[in-house]
Parts: structure tokens; sequence; C-alpha cells
């Protein structure tokens, strides 16, 4: 009679890296952490902001930081902290809306495309595949062109530019749900198609969908944040970050990187946030 | 033609041959987070030239004792007791040595043949990774009966029936040379007409190899059909075994006699089913005592602490139930069985009053 | 006025195969079965057995071929209009074979329940007497299909047929993936419901020793075709067809041979 530990025989990776799995990897807990910060600074901005957003004081353009601006000031010596912090509200607010839009459309169309199959399958896909061949940013502008520029035009707009991606992973997803054997049962027991999709297939699908979406927001962040800098989106007097660039370029030949450096960073700090949590939360809501 | 019938010369079971070529002795496996070993003291073996049948529901531990033949344990599992292929202690292998006992002796084949093959890669080039020379690949093929064996070599799995497939998967098994083949619910998925071809094969190869053969299968009709000596395992535990023909006409755990009666069959007259009340025990049920007490119809309340052991039967096999009469001695109808070995049917009968009359005594 | 229950006269499909070419998985495929019968289609894979269950209810569309229950002819595609989409489903539900995956992950086996019931405006309260009658507790009322054992998947989904109060219903290797203390227990199930109910069965298998004990007659299937049929008893216990004869050899029973089944001839289809 032996007694033996078989540990050594056992395949060490697999629960190795079951634990890693299980455990949530340091830096998702950190960029987690910035995200939580970010939103909270921007539900209290009032709070937590020493200035209004829009206060103009010309006497202290420019300034560094210093124990008035904690940040500096732009050139019309607006506070840079104050600004970047009400600028967090349309900067995160308007690529939820953006992606609300994506989603609606792009879920319809994939479900609809998957689920009807033949030639409306090959007119969704077929419009998808252009839309995915013509640069998502110009036709932005194209329609901004028509429609006029503002930040409603630019998340409509672009929202519309997001669809076809989503409408892609949707019909992808909800082609093998289609298939399955639970689906045939509804179909069976005389369910109709629309009810069938709508109360049974999205919302068994609805986890993997949203975190592709969590995945797409920093995408969507810096897209809006790029309308707004070439001018398209956010109008002045709005302090959003990707405007605040814009500003604060001009600066920069005189010297003073701190007008475009705050809302860069912010822009670039919660794009990387969003995407090593999203990539983790897509991963772990898609395996569910 | 006695080749081709096994049984006919029937295997001792509890006394196995001195050179068993796979011997497990009182393996038990614990995993963390179960509350019952997955394994509990199961003991077997199986001699060179042997077919043995493992038979079992799911979750009964059937397969986990198949894979410890491999050195193949599940992640975390702590094991005690021992197994032996060919006399070499399978438990304490690692590295090297672990992959060459894996690659040398012994062999499984998988219920899904497509699992084991890659599927963009030609059938020919699986045999070779196993160790078979080029013109030794067609020669496999054609030895486990597939037709034009040298277009066969060429042709890649998704060209193939899954029962062309499982042919190939048992011909790279065969290409190491195995001494010992575990057959995992090998034709389990398999139509009967296929399955009825693949086991005649696997029968040929034991003939012509001295190959040992494991079949793992939930069909206990099959495998009393099939192989000399049949264990029957409930919730991690042998709680039968016996010779193929005794398990038939007189199986004597409750559990085995509950599998019978609850299988359909096709015989002439069509006896009702009985099903076996409940449903097999998962990991997170334990047992005080015999872990069939609640489904068993026969069960006393000394069966809730008896503690499951084998109880030798006069014709050699075993069951673990407490109703089973140990002792020959005491009913002369076993001394008996001994000499005539054709009246089982007889012994059968005598076996069951001899069961009633025990049943008596504990009530 | 018809004997028949259900009639399916000269069912045929035929499948497109990649890269030219086609199959054919039914061919003129006909049958009857009275009202309260039991129906057995036996045969391989690629006999066509599940392609005949899946134009039973809609599934599948036959290239041509009829359906009929109780005189009345099926539209070979679901129907438009709600109320005729579930008068349709009140003539033939379905078993599927993977209890895991014809269920609703998402539903527990009472939220299953009253969603059949709901569609067919029936009282949700039934969902109660339903997971009764198939054998399913409190403690499994409110589970999900993966808390579920196998068994009790196959009870809730035979529960989930029976909500919509059928005529007939289609099982498709309905116990093929139960462990067989399970599978006795379904199938005794079975039998109960029949009786009570008086629903009729077309019972999908592979295995001929099941089909022995649940159906009347049968038809044994090879290749898309019909090779033989009649009752059961009859057909299991003195089969004219060869293959009928091959199918039976294979099956493992004492004193079996495995190499006599790969002995015996079989003439091409």
């Amino acid at each position: 009679m032996t007694a033996i530990l078989n540990e050594a025989t056992a395949p060490a990776s697999a629960p190795a890296l079951a634990a890693v799995r299980a455990r949530r990897p340091l830096g998702v807990l950190v960029a987690g952490t910035l995200l939580a910060l970010v939103v909270i600074a921007a539900a209290c901005a009032p709070l937590l902001a020493p200035y209004a957003p829009d206060t103009i004081d010309l006497s202290s353009s420019l300034v560094g930081t210093g124990r008035d601006h904690l940040l500096g000031t732009d050139s019309s010596g607006q506070d840079l902290l104050s600004r970047a912090l009400y600028g967090a509200r349309s900067s995160l607010v308007a690529p939820l809306a953006l992606l609300a839009v994506a989603g609606v459309l792009g879920v319809s169309l994939g479900v609809l495309a998957a689920w009807r199959g033949g030639w409306v399958d090959v007119l969704v896909s077929r419009l998808t595949d252009v839309m995915y061949a013509f640069p998502g940013l110009l036709f932005t502008v194209l329609i901004i062109a028509v429609f006029g520029a503002g930040m409603t035009t630019s998340v409509l707009a672009l929202g519309l530019a997001f669809t076809p991606t989503v409408a892609k992973y949707t019909r992808s997803l909800a082609l093998s749900e289609a298939r399955k054997p639970y689906v045939d049962a509804y179909r069976v027991q005389g369910m109709g198609g629309l009810r069938i999709c709508a109360t049974h297939v999205v919302p068994n699908l609805a986890r993997a969908i949203l975190g592709y979406l969590v995945v797409l927001f920093g995408e969507a962040l810096m897209s809006l944040a790029t309308l707004s800098y070439l001018g398209f989106g956010a109008q002045p007097p709005s302090s959003d970050w990707g405007l605040m660039v814009q500003e604060g370029q001009a600066a920069i030949v005189q010297g003073a990187m701190l007008p475009a450096l705050v809302p860069g960073t912010a822009i670039a700090l919660v794009v990387v946030c969003f995407n090593v949590v999203g990539v983790w939360a897509a991963d772990r809501l898609g395996r569910q | 033609m006695s080749e081709n019938r096994p049984r006919s010369t029937p295997a001792p079971a509890a006394a196995p041959p001195a050179e068993a070529l796979l011997e497990i002795v009182d393996l038990t496996l614990r995993l963390p987070g179960a509350a019952r070993p997955v394994l509990d003291s199961v003991s077997l073996t199986v001699a060179p030239g042997e077919v043995v049948a493992l038979v079992g529901e799911s979750g009964s531990g059937k397969s986990t004792t198949a894979k410890a033949a491999l050195g193949l344990f599940p992640a975390g599992a702590v094991a005690s007791g021992s197994v032996r292929f060919d006399g070499t202690e399978v438990l304490g292998l690692t590295g090297e040595r672990l992959r060459a006992h894996r690659a040398d002796g012994v062999a499984l084949v998988h219920q899904d043949p497509r699992a084991a093959l890659n599927p963009v890669r030609r059938v020919g080039d699986f045999l070779v990774e196993r160790g078979a020379g080029r013109a030794e690949a067609v020669e496999l093929l054609a030895s486990v009966g597939l037709p034009d064996p040298q277009r066969r070599v060429r042709q890649r799995p998704h060209e193939m029936s899954g029962g062309m497939l499982q042919r190939v998967v048992i011909a790279g098994a065969l290409a190491a040379r195995p001494r010992l083949l575990l057959a995992d619910e090998a034709t389990s998925a398999l139509d009967v007409t296929t399955q009825a071809d693949i086991l005649a094969l696997l029968r040929t190869l034991r003939a012509e190899h001295g190959l040992g053969l494991l079949f793992i299968t939930h069909d206990l009709h099959l495998a009393a059909a099939y192989s000399d000596r049949v264990y029957v395992m409930y919730a991690g535990r042998v709680v039968e075994s016996r010779t193929a023909s005794a398990l038939f006409t007189a199986p004597a755990h409750p559990y085995t006699r509950g599998l019978l009666t609850c299988s359909p069959t096709l015989g002439d007259t069509l006896t009702p089913l009985r099903p076996i009340p409940g449903r097999p025990p998962s990991l997170s049920d334990t047992f005080p005592g015999c872990p069939f007490v609640e489904r068993c119809a026969e069960a006393e309340p000394t069966c809730e602490t008896w503690s499951p052991r084998p109880v030798p039967l006069p014709d050699g096999g075993a069951a673990a139930c407490a109703f089973v009469n140990a002792e020959p001695g005491l009913s002369p109808v076993f001394t008996a069985v001994g000499n005539r070995p054709a009246g089982r049917d007889r012994w059968a009968q005598t076996q069951a009053d001899g069961a009633d009359a025990d049943e008596v005594n504990h009530a | 006025m018809t004997p028949h229950l259900l009639e399916a006269d000269s069912l045929s499909k035929t499948y497109p195969l990649p890269g030219g070419g086609s199959h054919q998985a039914a061919a003129d495929v006909t049958f009857t079965v009275p009202p309260g019968g039991a129906l057995g289609i036996v045969g391989e894979s690629g006999s066509g057995k599940t392609t005949v269950a899946r134009m039973l209810v809609g599934l599948v569309r036959p290239d041509h071929g009829t359906i009929a229950v109780a005189g009345r002819a099926r539209e070979p595609r679901p129907p438009r209009g709600r109320a005729a989409r579930l008068a349709r489903a009140r003539e033939i539900q379905m078993v599927f074979q993977d209890p895991y995956v014809s269920l609703d992950p998402r539903l527990t086996a009472t939220q299953c329940l009253r969603t059949a019931l709901r569609l067919h405006d029936r009282g949700e309260a039934e969902a109660a007497e339903l997971l009764d009658r198939v054998g399913l507790g409190p403690r499994e009322a409110d589970a999900r299909p993966r808390d579920l054992s196998g068994g009790q998947r196959q009870r809730l989904a035979i529960a989930r047929a029976l909500a919509v109060d059928p005529r007939i219903l289609v099982l498709d290797e309905a116990v093929a993936a139960l462990d067989v203390s399970i599978q006795a227990q379904i199938l005794q199930l079975l039998a109960e419901i029949r009786a009570e109910t008086g629903v009729a069965l077309v019972f999908v298998s592979h295995d001929l020793a099941v089909v022995r004990h649940v159906t009347d007659e049968v038809l044994v299937m090879r290749r898309g075709k019909v090779v033989e049929r009649g009752a059961t008893a009859r057909v299991l216990a003195s089969p004219d067809d060869p293959y009928t004869r091959l199918l039976l050899a294979s099956v493992p029973t004492e004193g079996w041979d495995p190499t006599d089944t790969a002995r015996t001839p079989l003439p091409p289809p």
C-alpha cells in the first residue's frame, strides 16, 4: 500500500490557471478603482470643483500649478481642474448614449439577419460590410456636414457608425443561439418569431453583448473626443475633454503644456482603464 | 471457434491470475471540495487476454478508475492504494517514466474519435505520430478492417464516418503495441451495427495480440454479453464483481438486479420495467453506510450504518451488500454449485431464497 | 370522420450537399397513428428518423407529402396568425433528445411552464400541477436547467410539452442521453401519461429494446426509406427485412457474439 500525493502527476497548470482566472488580476483592480474614482468625481463635480467651469479670469491666464489653481489655468484663465471635472460628465455620458444607439440598432439588425436568414441576412451583411469598408470617422463627418455640428449629432452619427460592429457581433451570436433546440421548442409551442427573439434569444445573449459594449466604450469615448477636437462635436463653452485639448494646443506654443496635457491625460487614462476592465469583463461575461 | 468464445473458459473472479496485467488494489481518490471520495477502495484486475467490463451510471467513478490505470488523475486529487501495471507501481510515476508508461503499455480509446484526431491532418500522419512506419500505417488500417487502406491513410477525418474514425483511433492505439486497451464508452456513440463490428474487431485483436481489455460502459447488458468478468460500480465503489454469465443469471447486489430489471430487453415476453427510484448520487452526497440504501428496495435499518466491503460469493465473485450470504458452509446449495456449473438458473433461485431467509433474520 | 389521428403521406425531404450532390433524408415515408396509439420509428444515424420527427412538428418543411391531424391537413410552414399557430401547436408537441439544450437556460422550471401556459391562455397555476405530474418537487420548481439532473430536465421537457395539452407527442431520442435507471423512470412516466391523457406517441429511437417497451407499431427506416413496418412485437420477434434482422442481431444479449453480426450479409439499399 502506498499513499501518494499525486500533485506532480496532475497537470499542474490547470489549477494555477483557474486560480488566476478566478482572482481579479492586479491591473484590472487598479484600472477599476481609477474608473470608479473618475465616475465619482464626475458625479460630484459641483462639490469638488473649486471654480465654475466657465469662469473666465483673464488676469490669471496660463497660470501653472499652484495653490489657487491645482492644475493651472488655460489662456482664458479658466481653472483646468474644474473644467476637467465637469468635462468628465459629458465625456462619460456621451459614449453611453452613443453605445445605447449602436446597441439598439446593432442588436436589432444582427438578430433580424440571423433569424430571417436568406435575402434579409444577405442585405444586412452587405450593408454592414459597406459601412465597414467606409472609414467610420469620414462617415460621421459626412453626416455632420449635412445636419450640422453639435454633441447630439455627433452621438447619433457615431452611434450609426458603431452599429455595423455591434450588428456583426450580435449576428454571429444569434446564429448559433437560434440553432439551439430550446428555440425550436418555443417554435413548436406556437410562439411567434418576434416574441422568441425579443423575450428569449436577446436576453440569453445579453451578457455577451454587454461585455462587448464595455470593450467598445473606450473606443466610443476616443471617437467622440476626436470629433470634439476637430470642432464637430461639443461646442464652446463646453468643457468636453476633446474640445479642451483643441483649445489648449495653442498654449503649447506659448510654452504652457498643462491646458492640453490635463484633458489629454484624462482621455488616455479613462480609455486605457476601460480597455483593461472591458477585456476582462467581456471575457467573464462571455464565459458566464 | 473457441478463440471467439472466451466465456467458455471461465476466469476466476476473486483470485486473479498471478500474472495480472493491471492490478488496482484499494484505490481511493479524494478531490478537494468533494464530500465523499471519488473512488472508494476500488480493487480490480485485468489479466492478459481478458475482457473485463466496468459498468456504472454517470458519476459512478468508472471513467476515473480507467484513467487511473494511465496514471491520469483529476487536478488536485489525492490518491491512496496501489495501481500496478505489469508489476510496476503507476501511482508514484512522474515525468519521463509516467510518459513512457502512458506511451507504451496502455492505450485509451474514448467515446468521441473526433476529439482524438486532428481535423486538418491526414489519418496516416496520426498513425505515424504514434510510432508506426508509413507502410505499417497501411497495415494497421487494414488490420482494423478499414477497406482500401492505401487510400485511407491520405484522407482527413472529415472524409470518414464515426465508425471508421473509431477504427482509426483503435489503429492508432495499436500502433504503440499496447498490452492493455482501455475502451471508455468507445462504442456508445456508434450505431448498433457499427458497435457490433468494432466489438468483433476488438475481440479479434485481443486473440491475436493477447491484449487485455478494460471495457467501460453504462450498458449492463452489453457488458455481460461481451466480457469475461464484470465489475459494477456505484458511488465510487465496486458493488459487485462477477463472471459475466453469473451476473446475468444470479446478480447478487440489489443495484445490479435493479439495473437488470430496469433495462429494456428484446425478450419474447414483455416484462414491465421496474425503475430504480431516486437518482445516481453526486459528489456532494455522503453516506454513513451503504450508498445504495436510499434507492434499495431490500434495505434494512442496519444498511444505513453498514460500511460496504466486498463479501465473497461462493462462485468466486463478490458483492458489497450486507445481505449477501458470505459463508458457503451455511447453505448446502452453494457447494453443489461448484460441482455443477451448468445449473446456474437453479442457483439463482436458491440464492434468492437465501436472501429472503437472511431478511427474515434481520427483520 | 377518420379513424386515424395522425396521417403522414409520402413525406420526402432532400438536402443539398456542399459541393453539389444531394442527400435524401426521407423518401415517401407514409404512416398513420390511431388516437392514443404509439408508433415507434427506428433506425440508425442517417436513417432519416429525426428528419421525419422534425417534419411532423413543422421544424422541417417536407419537399412533398402531407401531414394531417384528425383529418385536417397541416400547413407545410408555420401559419402567420397567432390563433392558427397555437391551434397547430396543440396538435403535436415534441420532446427533444438533449434536455439541457432544449430548455431555456435563463428560466426556472416554474417559469418555463408558465411561459408555455401563458402562451396558450391557460392558467399559470397549472404549472404546479404539471410539475407534480412529472414528479418534480418544490426544490426543482425554482431551479434553472443547469441545477437539474438529466432526468429532471427531461421530466421538465415533458411537462412543458404537456402544458400545451397536445393530441400527439413526438419524442426524438428522448431517453437516449439518460442513465439506465433514470431512463426506466421516464419510460414509466410516459406510459402513465399516455394512459391518463390518451395522448398518442411517436417515439423516435435507435434503441430497439426501448421501442419494444413503449410502442404498439413500428417503422424501421434505413437511408430515408421505410424498410419494414408492422406491430412492434411481430417486427422485433420475426422480422421480414434483412436489415431489421441485422439490427436485432446487433443488440447485445446473453450468448451474443458480435462476430455473428459482422458476418450477417446485407443487400445494398
